[in-house]
Parts: C-alpha cells; sequence; structure tokens
C-alpha cells in the first residue's frame, strides 16, 4: 500500500509540477504576445511623445537654440518664466487665448438651436446635418484663405454688401488691429457648429419622450420645456462640449497661421502662434519650450477640471 | 402643426444657404476672369468663364498640385493605415491578451492624451532632424501613427467582445495573431471604418505638422502648398480660389460618401482631432 501510495504521490506531484511549468511557460507566451501587440504603440508614445515631454520640460530652464551643438546647453533657471511675465506679446497672445473662449458659448448655443429645430421640426433632417457639418471637414487653409479674400476691406464682399446698406465705414475685419481677433472668432463659430451640433443631437437622442409629453400635459409651453427638461438633461453633453472647446481652443494654430499671422500688431496672437514664432523664426528653443510648459499646463488644468467638474455640474 | 413645419424647413433651407455661401463665393469665383471677381453685386454664375484657364494654372502651373495631391495621398494612406494597424493591435493588446503590468501601461498611453502635440514639437523637431527624418515623408508619416485617441476608440470596441468567443477559438488551438486577425477583426470592421475615416479627414486637413517638418517644394503636401500658392498668387483671387477649391473639395467628396459614418462616428465617440 505505502510505496504505491507514494508513486502515486510522486506521480501526482510531478504532474502538477509539469502543470505549473506549463502554465508558467503559458504565461510567458502571453506576456510576450501582450508586449508585442501593444510594443509598436509603446514604443511610437515614449518615443514621439513622453521622451519630447521630458525633454521639452529640461529645455525650458534653458536659454539653448536647437542650431547649437547639445554641449553647449546651459541651464538658466527661471529666467524663461521670468521673461515671460515681462513679454508683452507673451501677455497679449495668452490673453487672446482666453477671449478665444468667448466663441465657445456661442458656438454651443447656435448649436443647441439648430440640434433642436433640425431634430424636431424639419424634413431632410440628413440633408441639414450635412450642410451644417461640411465646414467643420473642410481644410482649415482653405477656408481661411477664402475668408481673407471675402473679408477684404475694400474690395471683399463682406464689405461691399456692407457699405451698400448704407454702412458707410464698416471694420477692416483682418486689418484692424480691434477686429483681427472677432474675425478669427467668427470663422471659429462657422468651423466648428457642426461638430457641436452633431453632438448635441447625440445628447437629445437621450432624452425620453415621455417627459415632453407628461410637462405638455401639465401644461409646460415649449420654453419651459426647454428651460426644465432639454437643458438639464443635456447639462453632460454641454460640459462635455465646454471643456473639448477649450482644449481645442489652445491648440487653434492652422487657422491664425494662415490667416492674420498673429497680426495686425500681434492683435490676433495666441500662446501656438507665438510658441512656434519663438521657436522657428526666432529660433529661441529654450524660450519656446517655457511657453509649450505654459500651454501644456493650461490644457493639464482644464483636464483636472474636467475630473472634478463632471461629478460637480453635471446634473440628472 | 404640418404649417409651421413647412415654415421652418423653408427657413432653415435658407439658413443653410447662407451659410454655405462662403462655399458657393469660392467655386464661384474660382471660375471667373480676375476683374470679375469683385464685380457688386456678385455674379454667382460668372458671365464669362475662366474656369479651365485657372485651373490648369492651379494644376500644372508653377505650383504643379498634381504633384501635391499625390503627396497628400501617399502621407494620408499610409498614416491611416499605419495607425489603424497599430491602434488596433495594441486595443486587442490591451484587453483581449492578459499580462502583468498591462493597465499600468494603457493609463501611461492615455495620459500622454491631454499632451497637446504643440508643447513637444520643438523636441520633436529636434528628433526628427537627428534621426535624419526631418523633411521626409516617413517622418511626417510617423508622427501620425501613434494615436492614443484611435487606441481608446478601438479599445472600447475590442470591450464589446464578448471573451468565450476568444476562448472558443483558443480551445481550437488558434494563438493570439490567428484570433486577431480572423476573429476579432471582422467584429469592429464599423469601429476601424469609422476611425479610419476620422484619421484619413485629420491628416488630408493637417497644416501644421507639413509645415515644420517639411521644407522641399515637391514634398509639399496640399495644404502647405495652398498656402504658398496664396502666398505668391495672393493678388489674383480668381486663381487663388481655384487652388481653395482643389484643396477643399475633393474631401467634401469623400465626407458625402462616407457621411453616415463620419457623422455616426463623430457622435458616438465625441472625438475631436
Amino acid at each position: 500500500m505505502e510505496p504505491a501510495i507514494t508513486a502515486n504521490n510522486k506521480a501526482r506531484a510531478s504532474a502538477s509540477a509539469s502543470k505549473s511549468t506549463s502554465a508558467r511557460k503559458k504565461r510567458l507566451q502571453e506576456t510576450i504576445a501582450g508586449w508585442i501587440f501593444v510594443g509598436p504603440m509603446l514604443i511610437g508614445t515614449a518615443l514621439m511623445t513622453l521622451i519630447p515631454i521630458l525633454a521639452s520640460v529640461l529645455i525650458s530652464f534653458t536659454d539653448w537654440s536647437f542650431i547649437k551643438g547639445i554641449d553647449e546647453i546651459r541651464f538658466v533657471g527661471l529666467d524663461n518664466f521670468a521673461g515671460l511675465t515681462q513679454d508683452e506679446t507673451f501677455i497679449t497672445s495668452f490673453k487672446n487665448n482666453f477671449i478665444l473662449m468667448l466663441a465657445i458659448p456661442i458656438t454651443m448655443a447656435i448649436s443647441l438651436l439648430l440640434a433642436i429645430i433640425i431634430k424636431n421640426g424639419v424634413w431632410f433632417k440628413d440633408l441639414f446635418k450635412i450642410i451644417y457639418f461640411m465646414p467643420y471637414i473642410s481644410s482649415v487653409v482653405g477656408v481661411a484663405v477664402v475668408f481673407q479674400v471675402l473679408f477684404h476691406p475694400s474690395l471683399g464682399p463682406i464689405n461691399q454688401f456692407l457699405m451698400k446698406i448704407g454702412i458707410e465705414d464698416p471694420p477692416k475685419w483682418l486689418a484692424d488691429i480691434s477686429y483681427s481677433l472677432p474675425s478669427v472668432m467668427l470663422i471659429l463659430i462657422w468651423t466648428q457648429i457642426g461638430f457641436n451640433m452633431i453632438i448635441y443631437m447625440a445628447g437629445l437622442q437621450n432624452i425620453p419622450k415621455d417627459l415632453y409629453e407628461a410637462a405638455s400635459i401639465d401644461g409646460a409651453g415649449s420654453w419651459q420645456q426647454f428651460r426644465n427638461i432639454t437643458l438639464p438633461l443635456v447639462s453632460s453633453t454641454s460640459f462635455f462640449l465646454l471643456v473639448t472647446g477649450v482644449v481645442y481652443s489652445f491648440k487653434v494654430f492652422d487657422l491664425i497661421a494662415v490667416l492674420t499671422e498673429g497680426g495686425p500688431a500681434n492683435s490676433s496672437s495666441v500662446m501656438v502662434y507665438y510658441l512656434y514664432d519663438v521657436a522657428f523664426t526666432n529660433l529661441r528653443t529654450g524660450y519656446a519650450s517655457a511657453i509649450a510648459m505654459v500651454l501644456f499646463l493650461c490644457v493639464l488644468a482644464i483636464t483636472v477640471f474636467q475630473w472634478v467638474g463632471q461629478r460637480k455640474w453635471v446634473n440628472y | 402643426m404640418k404649417l409651421s413645419k413647412i415654415l421652418l424647413t423653408i427657413l432653415m433651407l435658407a439658413c443653410g444657404i447662407l451659410f454655405l455661401l462662403p462655399f458657393i463665393w469660392m467655386i464661384s469665383t474660382s471660375m471667373k476672369f480676375e476683374q470679375d471677381v469683385f464685380h457688386y453685386p456678385i455674379e454667382w454664375i460668372p458671365v464669362n468663364f475662366n474656369g479651365f484657364s485657372n485651373y490648369m494654372k492651379v494644376w500644372v502651373g508653377d505650383y504643379p498640385f498634381y504633384l501635391y495631391y499625390w503627396n497628400t495621398i501617399k502621407v494620408t494612406v499610409l498614416t491611416t493605415f499605419i495607425s489603424v494597424l497599430v491602434s488596433c493591435m495594441a486595443a486587442y493588446g490591451f484587453t483581449k491578451v492578459h499580462f502583468r503590468g498591462r493597465d499600468a501601461l494603457f493609463l501611461i498611453v492615455l495620459a500622454t492624451f491631454m499632451v497637446p502635440q504643440q508643447s513637444i514639437i520643438v523636441p520633436q523637431f529636434i528628433l526628427m532632424r537627428s534621426i535624419n527624418l526631418f523633411d521626409t515623408h516617413i517622418g511626417l508619416i510617423l508622427l501620425g501613427s501613434f494615436s492614443v485617441l484611435g487606441t481608446f476608440m478601438i479599445r472600447q470596441f475590442f470591450m464589446s467582445i464578448n471573451n468565450e468567443f476568444i476562448e472558443a477559438a483558443r480551445i481550437d488551438g488558434a494563438g493570439h495573431t490567428r484570433i486577431f486577425l480572423n476573429v476579432t477583426m471582422p467584429m469592429i470592421r464599423p469601429a476601424i471604418a469609422t476611425y479610419a475615416i476620422l484619421r484619413f479627414i485629420w491628416t488630408w486637413n493637417d497644416y501644421q505638422n507639413p509645415l515644420i517638418f517639411l521644407r522641399t517644394d515637391q514634398y509639399y503636401t496640399l495644404q502647405l502648398a495652398m498656402n504658398k500658392f496664396a502666398d505668391t498668387y495672393g493678388q489674383f483671387y480668381s486663381l487663388t480660389m481655384a487652388a481653395a477649391v482643389s484643396a477643399i473639395i475633393p474631401l467634401l467628396i469623400v465626407f458625402l460618401i462616407g457621411q453616415k459614418q463620419v457623422i455616426e462616428g463623430i457622435a458616438l465617440g465625441g472625438v475631436k482631432g
């Protein structure tokens, strides 16, 4: 009996041992497979994003220029950041970033209105979706070039029209210090309405119909229904659009680079444009990296705000 | 009710036309003689037609748009293809393969999503110069190929695939490569289509990366060439508009063909380039 038991135990032990080696082998295979699948993405992210962000942080504390050699890197502490607080072009650009944000609520309001009308009140819904979506798909460079001509101070169709209807001294739009940024915002609104509208339509889709039926039985008018049902129930959509809109507003480069090049007199410059100018025209890599840090921190702050805010302000 | 719907539809159509007037003006101007461009009242349908000569100048003139089209198609198609492949692989790895550290890795990748590209564009520029990919299409393609957004979007779809399919295939002896290609890929085809169309549009319209990472004329993409063209021929508005039409319209046609996919994809993911 005893030897048999031992033999049996031995057999079982060796079986479990081979089982555990095969399990370990399997797990190893699984791990290798996993790394192979995520490998390209990891390498790409590390090389194209992670290392550059670390490099950006480091360079922002130097007065380096990339046309100099690596050995000429000199750390200057917080000098670049101190410089930014004295730099009028930067301060204007920074301020303009915040003025640009005014376009977001306007875009959202128009988009919500359009979304409600298209969803409830018209035929050819798909056609309207396509129409309002077209500017969003269009190349920003092409759009900018078209608007440059449309906004032409003396000959452009917009001002010709304004003069014909009796406005004698229409604004010079892109050529005018106080109108250049509003003109950019106007175009921004025009291009972003489609995106906002589509997202709002998806949000409206989720509101149960019986809420409106119940409300209208109780005698609530359209405005009351809008105030008390639609608006609160799309608040999560609104919040999402607000956050993505703000993040996007920090990244608007193409439009300004083509339309105004930040001018006239920096009146339409924003941080990303100034960053580009400092980095690739003035070749001040260190200083540009300091601007990049400010930009990054702004976007980071919005992301944190999004995490906190999602809980607090989205009500339903 | 009926009447108000009719009125509202008509009103909305009028608004829609107003909304698209810049495009209509652009197309009409691109077919005019220069001296007719600012004619007021606007001739929406050109009285004197000069479209052929304008478009010839754009397509085979000093800035040969046929070349820039070819460059753009090359860069866009390759970027889209690689980006979709990389994102799908990563999404599969992050959902259907179990290995230690997987979720931490995904979090790291996801965290890079909040880094605006402009804040790292200088180091990227230095990197591209140091590995000799500055002023090449390969460099441009690489820059657009590793998309966190794409990985995230496609991962959502992979998560909705029941693991039983995978287990069943494993029992049949299939390895991960075969499961990935033959079992899961067909299931997430709609997600791939949506992401591919979006990536295509974003890459096609991108101006910033070509501006910074290309220098030689003959490598220019369409958007970059469009701006150079406008700089050179800035005073010839009919020509500039013909170039703008050439830069905008083909993509609008792609959009019209795939509009359902694009609009649904945007609504679904709430994505933004």
